[in-house]
Parts: structure tokens; sequence; C-alpha cells
């Protein structure tokens, strides 16, 4: 039986510096090849080079037993190749419905207009598919970072295509929402169509995947069935050597210093009567459902929303103000979609970094920015964050997805903040890296810092945290110091309480 | 969840403040609150609005066209050469519509083929239009003959022709904004122009399609100037750029893509602006005046839009949890 997809050779530079060095792999029909590797490894390019969105050097391409060679999105899209894209590429302004059917709007009786009514319809079926209970002609800036990433994977099956790529598909999705697309893409697989994954999260790859390619530097370095690896060889695979322990060893607690306090913090039908204390040098997690309002809670800290109740106090002052006098109060940031809050993408690595704390590398008289002192603190956070490939000149938005995220983290921890708020900090990043992060906040929470991690993947919090709290419904439903740490109570305690009557 | 009051109240703003135009000049002068007058206004709006909705579906794709006052003015030029030759007015009334078109390709061109920053590219040929206008023109008043006149002076069903034309490319703009692929797609690429790329839709012919449409607006809306007008003066269609852009903004277009309707909104800004102008004329306001009553309108438009803007975020915030 032909391959569904086949790439043979595949080259790639960038202005002369070699991403993809002869990639060769192939997906049968009706079977899920993981595609994994460090950030910057070349997945992402490689797929958009099977989706036509980038032009390969060299090398060649088959589809279903034809030649292909794809000179736009367009061309893949009519060979039957469905592409979900890492960085979400759905239109705001436009609704839920209209994003699903924007090349394919239905029309009835051959008339140019669009059968809105159908085209509702049908998106509602696909949204059910993939577990979303919004409407369907709802529009898209209104939902969640998750929301929208199952109506980018709805988007994909609605396609009907033979091959469905999926880029770090799960990023902003909680466990519920992940195990669903899991059994989705089972059914398809049943169905025949071919699907390449890339993820971060091996072990989900390794569940779902009948075979494996990883890619180090542009080239494969290793492929197999995947009942053939483990979580740890993969790794080893990755990074070309071992890899220790992820998570950093356990910190002895930090003193019992309130540093920010927030009481009975309220905003109707967002939050309700939240209480908590971050104290000096504290890892506190915040764990919770898709929905659960973390996202919400982290910016009326911010300052990004407001709350018409309760207060938030800085060592003991309150806080208030938008952002700009937060963060000169010392909080920062991370927010949880990088492509519309953490970058700007035309600009250089280097001036992305800088741009919170660029007043402090000037120099007197005339404050002017001292070149040298900004280049010596691009290179000590690059290194920090294990930035290490990327030039500091290149345009944000050609790193790769993982690399830009770290250059958010660089860019507040240029100068330490008093109280560090992450939202889905780990988002996209590799697991060598990822290490390296989360010893850097145990290192930062170690001076004193307070960090408030938001996270939907309790295994980061777990293994990260002094002590977590659980929300639901937009409250505080459980605090759990370490030595509580239970997977199936943090679990329960996330659940939604149902309200009787 | 339904809407609350106040932003319904905001986002109808520029009808209440067309409203409340109406209602100070009605008090201030006798004339000003007739059939005839309302029906003078609107001939006169006629011309801007049809300009105006050509330019909010360039304003859709983030781009703006500044080169609809010079193609009305060229248009215009040889139409009324045409028709004082003794050529009919059908043949008038197509080149002109002809050249619009044939000035937005131009456009059309110089921003998706050769990819020039729209501001620049339209700068250029307003200028390069003017010029051929003037040179069409001899940079002489031009008479037209009285057959011209036919289109402002017949009004089928009680309405001028002009008011019938430019209600009907109204609704027509909005149809298809709204109930297109084609219109979609538009609010797409003004949107996230890399993402409509990623997405497959053929992103270089809708930005050409949008300056060919402004253009054959820019053409129709000449013609009807010109029937008002009667002659072709050295300044024929100047600042139409400037109203058509004040009205759809007014409208709540947003300048940078991805939002704004023809109808009611555009329509309401042009209305809005020439209401204004109007009923300045009849209280006899000091004509210097009028730009700083101008500038006054533009601020207070996008004033109200962002105030829209930032309720609509806090107030159309998702809801979390149940509140008793
Ligand atoms: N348009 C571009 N110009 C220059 N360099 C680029 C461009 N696109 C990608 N690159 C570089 O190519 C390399 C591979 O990027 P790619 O996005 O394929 O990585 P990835 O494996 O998907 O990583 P991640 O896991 O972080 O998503 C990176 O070093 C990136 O900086
Ligand atoms: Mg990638």
């Amino acid at each position: 039986m032909n391959a569904a997809v086949a790439m043979a050779g595949i080259q790639k530079a960038f202005g002369g510096v070699p991403v993809l060095r002869g990639i060769t792999l192939e997906v049968a029909p009706g079977s899920i090849l993981g595609l994994v590797g460090e950030n910057g490894a070349g997945k992402s390019t490689l797929m958009n080079i099977l989706g036509g969105n980038v032009q390969p050097d060299a090398g060649s391409i088959s589809v279903g037993g034809q030649p292909f060679s794809p000179r736009t999105p367009a061309d893949a899209r009519t060979a039957g190749i469905a592409f979900v894209h890492q960085e979400l590429t759905l239109f705001g302004n436009l609704t839920i419905a209209e994003n699903l059917h924007l090349t394919r709007f239905p029309r009835r009786w051959g008339l140019p207009w669009i059968d809105r009514r159908a085209s509702v319809r049908q998106a509602a079926d696909l949204l059910a598919r993939v577990g979303l209970s919004q409407r369907a002609d709802m529009l898209v800036e209104r939902l969640t970072a998750g929301e929208r990433q199952l109506v980018e994977i709805a988007r994909a099956i609605g396609a009907q295509a033979r091959v469905l790529i999926l880029d770090e598909p799960t990023t902003s999705l909680g466990a519920v929402e992940r195990g669903r697309l899991l059994s989705l893409l089972r059914e398809l697989q049943d169905a025949g169509l071919a699907i390449i994954f890339i993820s971060h999260e091996l072990s989900e790859v390794l569940q779902i995947c009948d075979s494996v390619v990883v890619l180090r530097d542009g080239q494969v370095a290793g492929t197999g069935s995947a009942s053939t690896f483990s979580v740890q060889s993969l790794v080893a695979l990755m990074v070309g050597r071992e890899v220790r322990q992820l998570y950093p060893p356990v910190r002895a607690p930090g003193n019992q210093e309130p540093l920010l306090e927030v009481r009975r913090l309220g905003e109707p039908s967002v939050a309700h009567e939240i209480s908590l204390t971050l104290h000096r040098g504290e890892m506190l997690g915040v764990f919770g459902l898709m929905g659960a309002g973390r996202s919400e809670l982290a910016r009326m800290l911010f300052g990004l929303d407001r709350h018409t109740s309760g207060d938030v106090l800085l060592e003991g002052r309150p806080l208030s103000g938008g952002p700009a006098q937060r963060i000169r109060r010392g909080l920062a940031f991370v927010t949880e979609d990088r492509r519309q809050d953490g970058l700007c993408l035309e600009a250089p690595v280097a001036d992305n970094m800088t741009l919170v704390h660029l007043a402090a590398l000037t120099r007197t008289p005339l404050r002017l920015i001292d070149r040298a002192a900004l280049r010596a603190e691009v290179a000590r956070m690059s290194t920090d964050v294990r930035l290490t490939r990327a030039a500091p000149h290149l345009p944000a938005g050609r790193l790769s997805g993982g690399n830009q995220q770290k250059v958010i983290l660089a860019k507040w921890l240029l100068r330490p903040p008093r109280v560090l708020i992450l939202d889905e900090p780990t988002r996209g990043i590799d697991v060598g890296a990822r290490g390296e992060i989360y010893e850097l906040l145990h290192r930062l929470a170690d001076t004193g810092t307070g960090v408030l991690v938001i996270s939907s993947e309790l295994e980061e919090l777990t293994g990260i945290c002094d002590r977590i709290l659980v929300m639901r419904q937009g409250e505080i439903g459980g605090e759990f110091p370490r030595d509580r740490f239970v997977r199936e109570d943090l679990l329960r305690a996330a659940l939604p309480v149902r309200v009787s009557g | 969840m339904p809407r609350p009051l106040a932003l319904r109240l905001l986002e109808a703003a520029p009808l209440l403040l067309f409203l409340a135009v109406i209602l100070l000049f009605g008090t201030q002068s006798a004339g000003f609150l007739t059939a005839a007058n309302a029906a003078q206004i609107l001939a006169q709006a006629a011309p801007t609005v049809i300009v105006a909705v050509g330019m909010t579906f360039v304003l859709l794709t983030a781009g703006v066209d500044l080169s609809v006052g010079a193609l009305m003015f060229i248009g215009a030029g040889v139409a009324g050469h045409l028709a004082i030759a003794g050529y009919p007015l059908p043949v008038s009334i197509a080149v002109m519509v002809a050249i619009g078109v044939a000035g937005g390709g131009v456009n059309a061109l110089l921003v998706s083929r050769f990819g020039l920053v729209p501001f620049v590219a339209t700068l250029a040929t307003l200028y390069i239009g003017r010029g051929l206008g003037r040179w069409i023109t001899e940079t002489r008043a031009m008479n037209l003959p009285e057959s011209f006149l036919v289109i402002g002076a017949s009004e089928p069903l009680g309405l001028p022709l002009p008011v019938w034309a430019a209600a009907a490319v109204a609704v027509a703009g909005q149809c298809v904004l709204s109930t297109t692929p084609f219109g979609r797609y538009l609010y797409a690429l003004g949107a996230d122009p890399e993402g409509a790329r990623k997405a497959g839709l053929p992103t270089r012919r809708l930005i050409a399609a949008v300056y060919v449409i402004s253009g054959a607006c820019a053409g129709l809306g000449g013609l009807l100037a010109l029937a008002r007008l009667g002659a072709v003066s050295p300044r024929f269609g100047e600042f139409y750029e400037f109203d058509a852009i004040t009205a759809s903004v007014l409208g709540g277009t947003s300048l940078y893509g991805g939002r704004g309707r023809v109808l009611p909104d555009t329509v309401v800004g042009a209305l809005l602006i020439k209401t204004i102008f109007s009923g300045l004329v009849s209280v006899q306001a000091d004509p210097y005046l009028y730009p700083l009553i101008t500038a006054t309108i533009i601020f207070l438009a996008v004033a109200v839009d962002s105030a829209r803007s930032r309720l609509a975020a806090r107030l159309t915030r998702r809801v979390i949890r149940v509140d008793a």
C-alpha cells in the first residue's frame, strides 16, 4: 500500500543557516506519526513545507503516491492536507462558524450567498465532536486560548482531509480536552486518515502514535515504532545526551513573610471572594480546569482587568492602577497568548528582551541606550533561558514557537521582579529547556521573588511548587501544601460543584 | 446574554449624534426641518455615500484610497468633453465608471503586485490624477449641456435619482460584505493578513479587488456629483477622499482593518457630515468655523469608538460563574 505522505531528502536553509538537512519520513494511511525534537529542531518548518507555506531547497514529496510540490497553502488543501498550526491562525473578528468554513462556505443552489443556517448547523456538529460548548455564531475574539485551539482542530477535521498535521495542538488544553482530542484522533485514524502529531508531551506522543520520528538539528536522530521507545530514550535522542531529573530538587520553604496579599477579590460573573497570600520566596501554583478563571485572576492582579470589590496589597501597600504602575512596583506577568500580548513579532529578539527594562540600560547624562550593556544582558539572558542558537538581531517572529516563549521569559527576568505571575509558562518548550527554566524559577524564588504559576499541567505544579491553590468557577476551591500533593485530591477540588435546583 | 443598555447606546452613537444634529439645526432654523431640505441633503450626500462605500471596502483591508477625488476629476473631464461633443448620456456614464475602474486597477497593481504601502501608492495616483485631470480640462471650467442634468433632476418615486443610486450601492455593498465569501474574506484579511495567507485565501486578488471597487465607486460618485453641479471646475472632486474616510470612520470603521459596515454605519457617517454642513449653511455660520467643526466631529467619533470598544470588552466578558 502507498504511503499517504512520503517526504525524502528535504533540505531548507534560512539566510544561509541550514535548518533541515535531508529529512526523510513516511506516514501510512490510518496511522499516526509522532514528530518530536527540541525547540528549533525544525519540526514546524518541515510541516510548513508539506503545507505549502515554505518552499524547500531540495528534496521531494509524494502524497498518495503522486509527486507533490505545493506552492501555496491552497495547493496543500486541494491535495487533502489539513494543518493545525502551532500559532493560532483564527480570525477574531469572525464567528466560530465563519472561521470553520472560511475556505468552503456552504451555499445553496449555486447562489453566491453563504447559506448561514447550514454553516452554523455544520459548525455546531464539528464543535460537538471536539467538545467545545460554545455557540457557533460567537465571535472568536471572545474565546480563550484553549477554546480557540479546539476551534482550530475542528476546522482541520471539518476539511475532510486525507492527511492531518497537528503542530502542538494540546498546548492550551486542559486534561479533559486533551483526553477527548486523543480519542478523536483514534477515531480519525480508524477512518483511514494519516496523522502527523507534533508535541513536547512525550508521554502523550507514545500513548497515541504508531511510529515516531525524532529530529535533532535538522536531521533525523531516530525513528521507529512507538513501542520501541520510552520517554527517557526519546529525550536522550532529542537532546543528544542523557537528561537527569526534569524537576529540580525540592526546595526548603521560604520564610512566611507575606509579599502579595489578595483580599476578597470580586467581579460579577468572573471572580468571587478570592483571597490568597503569596509569600516572599514562595513558589505558589494555581491549578484548575479550562475556564476556571485562573487567567482572569492573573489579569486582575496585573491591572489588565478591573475588579469591583476587594483589594490587592504588595508589601502591605495597596496596588492600584494599570500594568505600567504595577510593573514599576515590581510585578511581572507572562501571559498565556504569546502572539497577542507577549511579543513584538517584527522587532529583533534583543529589543523584545530589553523592552521592559530599557530604562535600566541607559547611560547618564543623556540617558542614551548603552549598546554594550544591552548586548551583554541579552547574551546573559539567552544563556539563562537556553536560547543560545538564536541570533539577537533576528525578528522574534522568525524564532520557533518554543524559542519565542523563552524570549518572553527572558524579557521579564532581565531584572528580578518582586512578584512574577506566569500563565502556562512552559507552553511549547521542550523537555530539556523546561528543566532549566524550572531551575531558573527556583533560583529566582531563592532570591526572594514570589512566583505565582498558573498551569493546566498538574505534574508541572506538583514538581516545582511549594503550595498549590485550586480554582473552580471563579473561586478558590482548595489549598494544598506540599505534603498533601495528591493527584486525585487536587483534581477533585478542580471539578465544578453542582448547584442544586 | 442581552447586550447592556450602555453598550447599545454607544453603538448607536453615530445615529444619536445624527438625530441630535437634526434637532439642533431644526430648532435654530425654520427651513431646516422640511421635506424639501431633507431631500436636498440626501441628494447632496449621494456622491459622498457612494465613494464612502468603496472606501469602507478599502479600509476593511487596513488600506486607504486617497485617489478617489482625483479619479472623479479625470472621469468628469473626459465625460464633459464627450457630452459637449454630443455623445449620448449613456456613453459618458460608462466612460466615467470605466475610468474609475481603470484608476482603481492602477492602485490595485501598485499595492497588490508591487507591494507599495496603500497610503503612498494612492497618494501618487492622487497627484498624477489631478495633473491628468487638469490637462484634460485645460484648467478651465467646463459647462455641460442640459441633457446631463437629467440625472440629477429626475425624481422617480419622489426622491432624486442620485439618492436611489446611492441607496442601491449601499445595500449592494452591505450584502456583499455580510453575505458572500468575498466579503467575509475581506474581514479576515484585514484582521490578520499573514493568517489569511496561511488559510489559503487569495490575498493579492482580494486586495486588488477592493481598489477596483473603490475606483468604480469613485467613478459612479463622480458622475452623480457632475450631474448635480452641471460643470467641471479645476477643483472638482477635491476633498472627497477625506469626506469618504471621515464618513467611514465616523460610522465605526477601523483604520486598522477588519472592522466596519456599510449599512447603517458608513451611510450614517456620510449623512451626518452632510447634514452638519447643510445646517451650518442654513444658520449662516461663519465659514471659517467649518474646519473646526469637522475636527470636532472626527474627534468625537474616535472618542466614542474607543469608549465603545473598551466598554464592549468589559461588558461582554465571559461568564465564569453564575452569581446569585
Ligand atoms: N522565516 C525564518 N527565517 C529565519 N529563520 C527561521 C525562519 N523560520 C524558522 N527559522 C528557524 O528555523 C529553526 C527551526 O524552526 P522550527 O519552527 O521549525 O522549530 P520547531 O522544531 O518547530 O521548534 P518548536 O518546538 O519550538 O516549535 C529555528 O532555529 C528558527 O529560528
Ligand atoms: Mg514548532
